[in-house]
């Protein structure tokens, strides 16, 4: 009898019979609400949150990847991130949110908007697009559209997740566990900002510039070295060891799980200024000076952990500038450049495969060493 | 203390699980296919209310199977693109059932994880873009043995751990029904806990070295739901201790401090700064006026409950291992193998015929009929919106073959090879393991000396772990050959029954001096080694060995002959010399 309840409960009822297993894809781009726990209200994890702050800030740094244990709310900061963001101007109508203060990044649709009349404008919350492990190609670059084609013989082109996370970010979770050629994908995209699809007869190309956001877990295996290069920061989070902090991170986890809606009215005015610094840092930044000391400083750094290429001092110079716009200051200082050193650069130190000592701690031993006399 | 036994322990735990499935993340049942586990599994769908949805999940399932993709019948059918749910979506609101969760891909075990995470399973397959709200419950059945588990990022989210096979069914007195289980549902979102509690819950898990803080967030979940279950208000004392004992004691790494410890790490804590948001936690009233200080008493009770509840097993590894210090990195269930399901990776589609082991691309298939349609339904003269797919747009995708290579290292660090050259060993390993890194291989590290071969690294692909693993190699003892010949082709039978192609590695200097049993003789030993060397020749394994004595000996040389293996004495293997014979063997 016992056998017979197992039997009867853990059948799987059949696919095609039931009519709600099957439904139309009508329901696309359908996102379920969630409430999102605020990202000021996360303890601790700061390098973590200036990166992705810096990030938002001038979002040709490239992007993000987070290294580090289970359970120190990764994720979670990068959600977080997506309520924080400002809002953007984007074209109306314009299935790639082109920017309409450049000229020079729009999509073939929006260039010939543009010669027939003015452009309409609207505000559209910055995109963070979430590439789901177990995506296919089609889905990542962009394909015909199955729909048009089967049932009206159109052949137009559906837009894929790259399209989506033009302007915004590309979130992946567990971004050491990317199949390899969606890896390839990425990576041609991020290098020209612009995706080109060639398939099914069609021929489109249209801007994709994002942000690549990635966490993963050291332990589940490495990245590969270009996926690697395209990361500008890259940053490590700790479990916290002291039981203060670790305490108020559950408390503070527990009331948003318990009251999420009053939990998160609580924080608005937090997230709200974080959001006005932001906004105001970007349209400063491109004014910081960066004085010469500081470029020769940046090169001196590069040179004494002999990073491979120049893309890590670029880096590393562009976000001391992000951070002085974000801290209010005119002028990049020596301070902003080591602040954001050991992120920037501790994933580009060529590999020494065995290095006992972490790339932080040398990162950390140079800068001592450099500018300590 | 009040340890209670451990079969109740299991229906509660069955039932905080049925009371709360999603907020708890699952159960991980550790122990092997049997008729207790059978037991606690319908217990378990008994006391859960009717018409909730169990699936199970085949380790094996296909992606698009879990996630959910494209209908063919019906989009066949109907002439339009339609989906299909995939598993994930079908078990909203219910729980899904993981048998052999230790053959689990880590790709799977990622899906899952993250769907627990967000309740909402994420779709971009196909040509189709969804997001469905789907929050369950997971119940693992993990029936690994030895080094063998489900993989971390899993376990690590599911709040309960324990062990099925002492499972027996609870009389109908106890109160375990389908009725309880709704009506502490309902009671649950009201139960308050203190910042007494959930200080508490924190330390404990800290001074059992848990690293996650998920582990203090799911233990305040599970006391809310016995105390909902109990008809309790608020959580109190014994909630807090099932708690500890069902969700925090399994996770431990590190034994408890004595009394003496904990109390001077107790003492001198600060004060706690009255958080900003105290407001809107509830104040008990038997609570004293600082809220987040830690009941030193109350963590002591909790802290014995749960040190009661540790199994025997993971006791005596913790004693082993014996340091009081708490790790700062997560324990990430070191025994975690990582595999690979893939037969190959996708390189592309291509039009082709439908041969006996070729994979249609459903949609690629599709989109190439797609433009034709009008065309074909004028020539058929048919009315219907089906769609006509003829041979010539059938599209198969290709895969690249690219079967993993581990590869075994087998380190003699025994005391004849420790004095000679032990350093200069693990150097030739740190270049064969930069070798691996760059093939992408995995490799897996045994060390032998005293009576014993140790598995100290299973396979794995971070050199994190190798290095560290490497930097803490011991040496001395005996050399126990035979058992070191004997493990490594344990491992590698393993490997290869995983679809995998193992690579065996010994470095030794071939002075057996202990029998396979264990004694001590050289005699024997040598015997027993070239005995172990010719079942390995049977075996089939690639294997090569590293002579490391100072000058070369017919000992390693006898040996490498006996096993069908490639031979090299480590004073002529320069780097350049080491890397080509690692990368010869698989030529073979």
């Amino acid at each position: 009898m016992l056998l017979t309840r197992m039997l009867r409960r853990q059948r799987i009822a059949p696919v095609f019979d039931e009519p709600r297993t099957v439904e139309s894809l009508d329901r696309n781009f359908e996102s379920p609400k969630k409430a999102t726990f605020p990202f000021s209200a996360i303890v601790g994890q700061d390098e973590m949150k200036l990166a992705l702050v810096i990030a938002a800030i001038d979002p040709s740094l490239g992007g993000v990847l987070v290294f580090g244990d289970r359970g120190t709310g990764k994720s979670t900061a990068i959600r977080a991130l997506a309520a924080l963001l400002p809002k953007m101007h984007v074209i109306a109508d314009c299935r790639y949110g082109c920017d309409p203060c450049s000229t020079s990044a729009r999509c073939d649709e929006c260039r010939a908007r543009e010669q027939t009349g003015l452009l309409k404008t609207k505000l559209a919350p910055v995109p963070v697009v979430d590439l789901p492990l177990g995506v296919t190609e089609d889905r990542v670059v962009g394909a015909l559209d199955l729909e048009m084609a089967l049932t009206r013989g159109v052949k137009a082109f559906q837009p894929g997740l790259l399209a989506r996370a033009n302007r915004g970010f590309l979130y992946i979770d567990e971004v050491n566990l990317l199949e390899d050629h969606i890896v390839d994908l990425l990576l041609d995209v991020a290098a020209s900002g612009e995706n080109l699809v060639e398939r099914e007869g069609l021929s489109v190309r249209h801007p994709a510039r994002f942000v690549l956001v990635g966490t993963g877990n050291p332990e589940e295996g490495e990245l590969r070295p270009q996926l690697l290069d395209r990361f500008g920061f890259s940053v490590e989070v700790k479990t916290p060891d002291d039981l203060q902090t670790r305490i108020e991170v559950v408390r503070r986890r527990d009331s948003f799980e318990q009251d999420p809606a009053a939990f998160m009215a609580k924080w608005e005015s937090q997230d709200e200024s974080l959001r006005h610094q932001i906004t105001a840092a970007r349209g400063r930044v491109s004014s910081v000076l960066i004085p010469d000391s500081i470029r020769e400083q940046a090169a001196r750094l590069c040179m004494a952990l002999g990073t491979d290429g120049l893309r890590g001092e670029l880096t590393l110079i562009r976000a001391a500038r992000a951070l002085a716009s974000f801290e209010e200051s005119n002028v990049v200082e020596t301070k902003h450049l080591h602040h954001v050193a050991p992120a920037t650069l501790r994933h580009r130190l060529r590999r020494n495969v065995l290095d006992e000592s972490s790339s932080s701690v040398r990162v950390e031993r140079a800068i001592t060493e450099l500018f300590s006399a | 203390m009040t340890s209670e036994p451990a079969v109740p322990d299991l229906a509660m735990a069955v039932c905080l699980f049925a009371i709360d499935p999603h907020g708890l993340k699952g159960i991980l049942v550790k122990s092997r296919a049997g008729l207790n586990r059978d037991h606690f599994i319908a217990f378990m769908q008994d006391i859960l209310p009717s018409l909730t949805p169990v699936r199970r999940v085949p380790v094996s399932i296909a992606e698009e199977r879990l996630l959910g993709g494209i209908d063919l019948a019906a989009t066949l059918r109907s002439g339009r693109p339609l989906s299909a749910r995939g598993l994930l979506a079908e078990a909203d609101g219910g729980i899904l059932i993981l048998p052999t969760a230790e053959r689990l891909s880590p790709t799977i075990a990622a899906h899952l994880a993250a769907t627990l995470d967000d309740g909402i399973v994420r779709l971009e397959r196909d040509g189709i873009s969804e997001q469905r709200v789907s929050r369950f419950g997971i119940v693992v059945l993990d029936e690994g043995i030895d080094d063998e588990s489900a993989p971390g990022a899993l376990v690590e989210r599911i709040a309960i751990h324990i062990d099925a096979s002492a499972f027996t069914q609870p009389g109908d007195e106890e109160g375990f029904n389908c009725g309880a289980i709704a009506a502490a549902r309902k009671r649950m979102p009201f139960v308050v806990i203190d910042e007494t509690s959930i200080a508490t819950l924190c330390s404990v898990a800290r001074q059992f070295g848990v690293g996650s803080l998920r582990a203090p967030l799911l233990a305040i979940r599970a006391a809310r739901a016995a105390a909902a279950f109990a008809g309790r208000a608020k959580v109190e004392e014994p909630d807090l201790m099932l708690a500890a004992r069902l969700i925090l004691a399994p996770r431990a790494t590190v034994l408890p401090a004595s009394e003496q410890q904990q109390q001077a790490e107790t003492q001198p804590e600060p004060p706690a700064q009255e958080p900003s948001d105290s407001s809107e936690s509830q104040q008990n009233d038997d609570d004293n006026n600082s809220p987040a200080l830690v009941d030193p008493t109350l963590e002591e009770i909790i802290l014995e409950a749960a040190a009661a509840a540790i199994p025997e097993s993971l006791l005596e590894r913790l004693k082993l291992t014996g340091s009081a210090s708490m790790p700062a990195r997560s324990m990430g269930k070191a025994g975690a193998i990582k595999q690979s399901s893939k037969l190959g990776r996708p390189t592309g589609v291509r039009a082709g015929t439908l041969r006996d082991g070729v994979r249609l691309n459903i949609v690629e298939t599709l989109r190439a009929a797609a433009p034709w349609q009008t065309l074909r339904r004028r020539d058929t003269l048919s009315r219907s919106s089906r769609v006509e797919v003829r041979a010539e747009d059938f599209r198969v995708t290709r895969y690249k073959q690219k079967t993993e290579t581990i590869t075994i290292f087998a380190v003699d660090a025994s005391g004849s090879s420790a004095f000679n050259r032990l350093a200069e060993v693990k150097g030739a390993i740190e270049l064969l393991l930069g070798e691996c890194y760059v093939r992408r291989d995995q490799v897996a590290l045994i060390a032998f000396r005293g009576r014993s071969a140790e598995l100290l690294l299973p396979p794995t692909r971070s050199l994190v772990r190798a290095k560290r693993c490497l930097a803490q190699l011991p040496g001395g003892g005996g050399t126990p050959l035979a058992i070191a010949i004997d493990s490594a082709s344990a491992l590698a039978d393993g490997i290869r029954r995983k679809g995998q192609t193992p690579i065996i590695i010994i470095m030794t200097d071939g002075q057996a001096n202990i029998a396979s049993d264990g004694t001590q003789g050289r005699e024997r030993a040598v015997q027993d080694a070239i005995a172990a060397g010719k079942r390995m020749r049977l075996a089939g394994f690639t294997a090569l060995v590293i002579d490391t004595s100072p000058r070369a000996r017919p000992a390693a040389a006898r040996l490498a002959g006996e096993m069908g293996a490639e031979y090299a004495a480590l004073p002529y293997a320069d780097s350049k010399a080491l890397s080509k014979l690692a990368a010869s063997p698989r030529l073979r």
